[in-house]
């Protein structure tokens, strides 16, 4: 099952290669080690969002309400730093965690305790936050002029060459992979995935590990929700519309089933990485801009295509002796 | 979001009927916008407040979309005609989409008239241009020259590739270009599609793709700031000079920093202003809309309408750093 896992990775790899590699013979500037590290921290926030989105994938759920998260708790440092300036960033990050916690821990809630499909409840909770932005801020936007040089500077801090940002997604993704590889958290999440009734007989608590798992999501979207705005420097109800579709498209290029129970860290890492990759060198091979979101489409579909194949489960044959005789 | 979308609207409609029980005689005028939640909108609507005021005896209905679509628009507009406002007085997301139904609008006898982004003319009475489409063109491209005795590369950051507004002041400014401008030379047009996200994707590409770029023109609020915010981040302050149509309150900071020289826009207080003067002059006044017609903006002045019913209001105003300060203030 390990082998196989790395397999698919080793091809997403070999797969984001020959795209660099294409893209070079229009733009070929485009694989220098400069520009790959600014691709990889466009890509900082994908990554972390998507993280968050496959730990939910993988118990069979999916938390479609992360953009509306992201945006909410965006607006809410935003306007806390517009306030109060003098609040440290690293309190206003905690805020960002708390607040992107509450809002996943609703989504888990209801999940849990009321056992709704989450594909229900966070079409529900998707235009709630959305909504309560709009509550909160009366429409107005905070901009970059009322945001600190802290706040937005932090992200943009380089240290040891690479940015704040970088290092943030970085750390993110070390910590996911210890949670997935090395918890019992982690293997619950794959059980429940693989097989709920035979984790419920296992003493796995299927209902509160995907609690947990909306949990993680929701502060995944709220330390992003912060990242986003300090990094386009403005707060708007706009923020982020539409880009749960990215999301979990990040995932599914990464190889996470949809049916659950199949997925790693690399993976959803590799497929936010191709996407980031994709809007970073379209508009550097110029192409029309009508044509580009056929193709960003298409390359999704391909990618979704191919994991499909390798996908498919064979039934298992487990009398294979009376089927000879 | 539809039914957010509707619970807000009915919302604001059930506030307006309370409101019009007790002024039964007052005029209801819909200021319909092309998403709520944008500031440009947000000052507009001051402006109508203030006209509405001036007029005495008018309401105003705020009221747009939450995103900024066509379909969305006419779900606001058929509600409008349910609650049976007076006058329209719209800034359309699409020219030709919305026709069918603000048609609808004027069967039932209600003006209208669009403003800032136009409705084709079958589908209102009159149009108010924020400004002249050619002049926009030429001062867009002027706000970059300005800053370049030598001349040099552009590039336009725009918004959606189907915005009827910033579609017309790109060809104006390509018109003069060859003329006026011989120096300037126009590299390439990309669309941020009013998203701050793929509107930075765009700058940063255009950055990549033509390393002598002298200066980045963003005709639009949104793609102003993505473009000064990476060129900020890529410490090109000085390099490329940004420039554009920006709100002073959101810009600030750029040409504070020095990432923007200057740039422009009309004053949206007075296009709300006017947009609502006009909607009474028709709706309350009965004066007729047609080719030549010279109507009444208060405190603005006149406008005469050509021969697609259109007017233009003012030429951009143009911010930099001796009045940044005191505009961020207002709007």
């Amino acid at each position: 099952m390990k082998a196989f896992l790395k397999y698919r990775e080793v091809w997403l790899l070999a797969a984001i290669v020959v795209l660099i590699g294409l893209i070079s013979m229009r733009f070929p500037g485009f694989a220098n080690p400069a520009n790959l590290r600014q691709v990889f921290n466009d890509t900082s926030i994908l990554m972390i969002l998507a993280l968050g989105q496959m730990v939910v994938i993988l118990t069979r759920s999916i938390d479609l309400s992360m953009a509306s998260n992201l945006c909410f708790t965006g607006m809410v440092v935003a306007m806390l730093n517009a306030a109060h300036p003098a609040i440290p960033i690293p309190l206003l990050i905690v805020v960002a965690l708390l607040v992107g916690l509450v809002l996943g821990a609703i989504n888990g809630l209801l999940v849990w305790r009321l056992n709704i499909p989450s594909i229900v409840v966070t079409l529900g909770t998707l235009t709630i936050y959305r909504g309560a932005t709009f509550v909160i801020s009366g429409g107005a936007w905070v901009n970059a002029d009322q945001m600190s040089p802290d706040f937005i500077g932090l992200q943009r801090a380089a240290f040891l060459g690479i940015p704040v940002l970088s290092w943030i997604a970085i750390l993110v993704i070390a910590l996911f992979f210890l949670l997935m590889t090395r918890t019992a958290l982690g293997r619950s999440i794959y059980a429940i995935g693989v097989n709920p009734t035979a984790s419920i007989y296992a003493g796995i608590d299927v209902g509160r590990t995907k609690f947990i798992v909306f949990c993680i999501s929701g502060m995944a979207a709220g330390l992003c929700g912060y990242l986003w705005i300090s990094r386009y420097v403005i707060a708007s109800v706009e923020v982020a519309n539409g880009y749960e579709l990215n999301i979990i498209a990040a995932c599914v290029i990464g190889g996470i089933s949809i049916a659950g129970g199949i997925g790693s860290v690399g993976g959803a890492v590799l497929g936010a990485l191709f996407l980031g990759i994709i809007s970073n060198a379209l508009p550097v091979i110029n192409i029309s801009p009508f044509w580009q979101m056929a193709i960003s489409g298409s390359a999704i579909i391909l990618a979704v295509v191919l994991n499909a194949r390798g996908e498919r489960r064979q039934g298992r044959i487990i009398l294979k002796k009376a089927e000879a005789a | 979001m539809s039914f957010l979308k509707k619970l807000m609207v009915t919302a604001a409609f059930s506030a307006a009927i309370f409101v019009n029980a007790a002024y039964a005689e007052n005029v209801k005028i819909a200021l319909v916008v092309k998403s709520l939640g944008n500031g440009f909108f947000d000052a507009a609507n001051k402006g109508a407040e203030e006209a509405a005021k001036e007029l005495g005896d008018v309401d105003i209905i705020y009221t747009g979309p939450t995103k900024a679509t066509a379909e969305a628009q006419i779900e606001v507009i058929n509600s409008l005609i349910a609650q049976k406002v007076n006058a329209i007085a719209i800034s359309a997301n699409d020219a030709d989409a919305l026709v069918p139904a603000l048609k609808k609008a004027m069967d039932r006898g209600i003006t209208v008239i669009s403003w800032d982004s136009g409705v084709a003319p079958e589908g209102r009475q009159l149009h108010l241009n924020p400004s002249d489409t050619n002049l926009i063109g030429e001062t867009i491209i002027k706000l970059a020259a300005d800053y370049l005795p030598e001349g040099g590369d552009v590039a336009i950051l725009s918004a959606s590739s189907t915005a009827t507004n910033q579609n017309a002041w790109i060809e104006a400014a390509k018109k003069v270009l060859p003329e006026k401008f011989p120096k300037i030379n126009l590299v390439a047009t990309v669309y941020g599609d009013d998203d701050s996200a793929k509107s930075t994707d765009e700058a940063k590409g255009l950055l990549k793709s033509y390393p002598n770029l002298k200066a980045i023109i963003a005709p639009t609020t949104v793609g102003v700031v993505a473009a000064a915010q990476v060129v900020t981040d890529q410490g090109l302050i000085g390099k490329v000079n940004v420039t554009g149509l920006a709100l002073p309150s959101e810009f600030k900071k750029f040409i504070d920093n020095g990432a923007s020289q200057a740039v422009a826009l009309w004053n949206p207080i007075d296009l709300g202003y006017s947009a609502v003067y006009l909607a009474h002059d028709l709706a309350v006044k009965k004066e007729e809309a047609k080719p030549g017609a010279t109507l009444s903006i208060g405190r603005v002045g006149k406008v005469t309408l050509d021969d697609t019913n259109s007017a233009a209001m003012a030429p951009p105003f143009k911010f930099d750093k001796s009045n940044i300060e005191e505009f961020s203030k207002i709007y």
